[in-house]
């Protein structure tokens, strides 16, 4: 317990309540292990939303959630890391934004993991050419910025589509809130380092082969309302103005040939 | 009213203004303003210079209402205050507005008004009237000064919606939250590299904490930070605090 005392009250409580859990496990190495987990991710509890301490035990959906979304981050991380290690790849003037927004899945991947303890999923091995379709994916900066942008608005589209399994784990689904618009702040930028516009345009992409990260995007019904009947805004911008979710299943089929193991 | 505070109807109305140069030709007779202010009129608001036939204590505050309802309107609030910012910006661009510029803060423009059109249409007689902004600190003639606001509407828009999502009882509305919210950070990352182009600022640590999370804030704090530009008195009684 002494490693607890350098925390502060609402991190030692939620330890405790994490320890609980793991002691209901009934197993003495995995307690151990959680701990840990819990150290490594002393920045967490800093956080200015104050968000996970009101967080009870995890359910079976908000783990199954919280893998499948720990799942994107580590793809997207391993992406950035090895983007940014690959030798005259990203160009100097680019390290700035590129490193930014790896730093910030690394972070993701960091409170993810540290939220779910030894609940959490392995991170996978991956293959960024998708066995050959993105070849030059590490030599040629321009296969990189889209995979780049299709890897953020996925993952966009992917926390939008978990929001409602989250809807009742409180600060839980205000986290995943704050990591989807960072994400969204992602695309946009990425987007217009390619010279797309910020925001996503119908299901229009330029890369064939990401055709199915922006499929349903044109959708402009919401709450049986079709939001171009209510406006005199031109229909583009209509549809420009919402983004789309996406199902697990629907993000795993473009996340999958990514994935080896 | 002074020449620095003029009513500027039709660019808080439901849709915008048919062409650009119309428009234009429009502010050149209002061409100083700087307080934005637009008249409440839907068909169920009680008008303001009217007396109030159920008085209360504030009898000119708009109730947001209560619940789900109560979280929709606030954000319609806000929509309404981007709305009405960026409909002023377009139709009177800053010094040195490049075409391609004007081209992308035009299209922020209708985003928001088609965000504030359907929520307006989708809480129907719920939907709050319009409001009464102030925006008399923006200088709509610098760069620097409309860039600078639009970062701090947009990225407060993220943290709204962001901190609104657990307050939401209905799946659907929060789904509807979440199409929107990601919208607006596009827009915020846009605006901050317009201001910082090519940086980190588009995600820089100033908003984006150390976890990788962009801000949530609750209604009671959102509405105070925009309380400079909001002029009507709002009745938040009925929002969920939890």
């Amino acid at each position: 317990m002494s490693d607890l005392t350098r925390f502060g009250d609402e991190e030692r409580a939620l330890a405790e309540r994490i320890m609980s859990r793991r002691t209901a496990l009934n197993d003495a190495g995995r307690l151990g292990a959680s701990l840990l987990a819990v150290a490594a991710i002393p920045t967490l509890f800093r956080g200015r939303s104050g968000s996970l301490l009101a967080q009870e035990a995890l359910t079976e959906q908000e783990m199954a959630t919280l893998n499948f979304a720990l799942t994107l981050e580590y793809l997207e991380a391993a992406f950035y890391e090895q983007g940014l290690a690959a030798a005259g790849l990203v160009p100097d003037e680019d390290r700035d934004v590129i490193g930014i927004i790896g730093q910030h899945e690394d972070a993701h991947v960091a409170l993810l993991a540290g939220v779910l303890g030894d609940d959490a999923v392995a991170e996978p091995v991956f293959d960024f050419t998708a066995g050959g379709s993105f070849a030059d994916v590490f030599t040629n900066y321009e296969t990189f910025l889209a995979l780049a942008q299709g890897f953020e608005d996925t993952g966009v589209r992917a926390y939008k589509g978990q929001a409602g399994n989250l809807q009742s784990s409180g600060s839980l689904l205000t986290t995943a809130l704050q990591i989807h618009s960072v994400e969204g702040r992602h695309a946009a930028m990425v987007r217009r380092m390619r010279g797309q516009k910020g925001w996503i345009v119908g299901a229009e992409t330029d890369v064939a082969a990401l055709e199915a990260v922006y499929a349903g995007e044109g959708n402009t019904t919401h709450l049986g309302v079709d939001a171009t009947t209510t406006t005199e805004v031109p229909d583009e911008q209509v549809g420009e103005a919402f983004d789309e979710p996406l199902t697990e299943e629907e993000v795993l089929a473009i996340a999958g040939p990514f994935i080896v193991a | 009213m002074s020449d620095t505070e003029t009513l500027v109807r039709g660019e808080d109305q439901e849709s915008p203004a048919p062409s650009r140069t119309n428009r234009r030709a429009f502010l050149k007779t209002s061409a100083a303003a700087l307080a934005l202010s637009v008249v409440a009129c839907g068909d169920d608001e009680p008008d303001p210079f009217e007396p109030d036939p159920d008085p209360d204590p504030d009898p000119t505050a708009v109730d947001l209402g209560t619940g789900d309802i109560a979280v929709l309107n606030y954000a319609l609030v806000l929509e309404r205050l981007e709305a009405g910012f960026w409909s002023e910006v377009v139709s009177n661009p800053y010094v040195g507005m490049e075409a391609t510029e004007l081209e992308t803060l035009t299209e922020i423009r209708d985003h928001e008004i088609a965000h504030r059109d359907f929520l307006i249409a989708a809480l129907g007689p719920d939907a709050i009237g319009e409001l009464e902004f102030d925006l008399s600190a923006v200088d709509f003639t610098s760069r620097e000064s409309v860039l600078g606001t639009a970062r701090t509407f947009e990225d407060l828009g993220v943290a709204a919606y962001n901190g609104a999502g657990q307050l939401l009882e209905n799946v659907d509305f929060l789904l509807v939250a979440g199409k929107i919210v990601s919208v607006e950070a596009r827009h915020a990352s846009v605006v901050r590299d317009l201001l910082q182009p090519g940086t980190d600022h588009f995600a820089g640590d100033d908003v984006v904490d150390a976890n990788g999370l962009d801000g949530a804030m609750t209604p009671q704090e959102v509405l105070t930070a925009a309380g400079d530009f909001i002029v009507t008195e709002l009745d938040t009684s009925g929002l969920p605090t939890a």
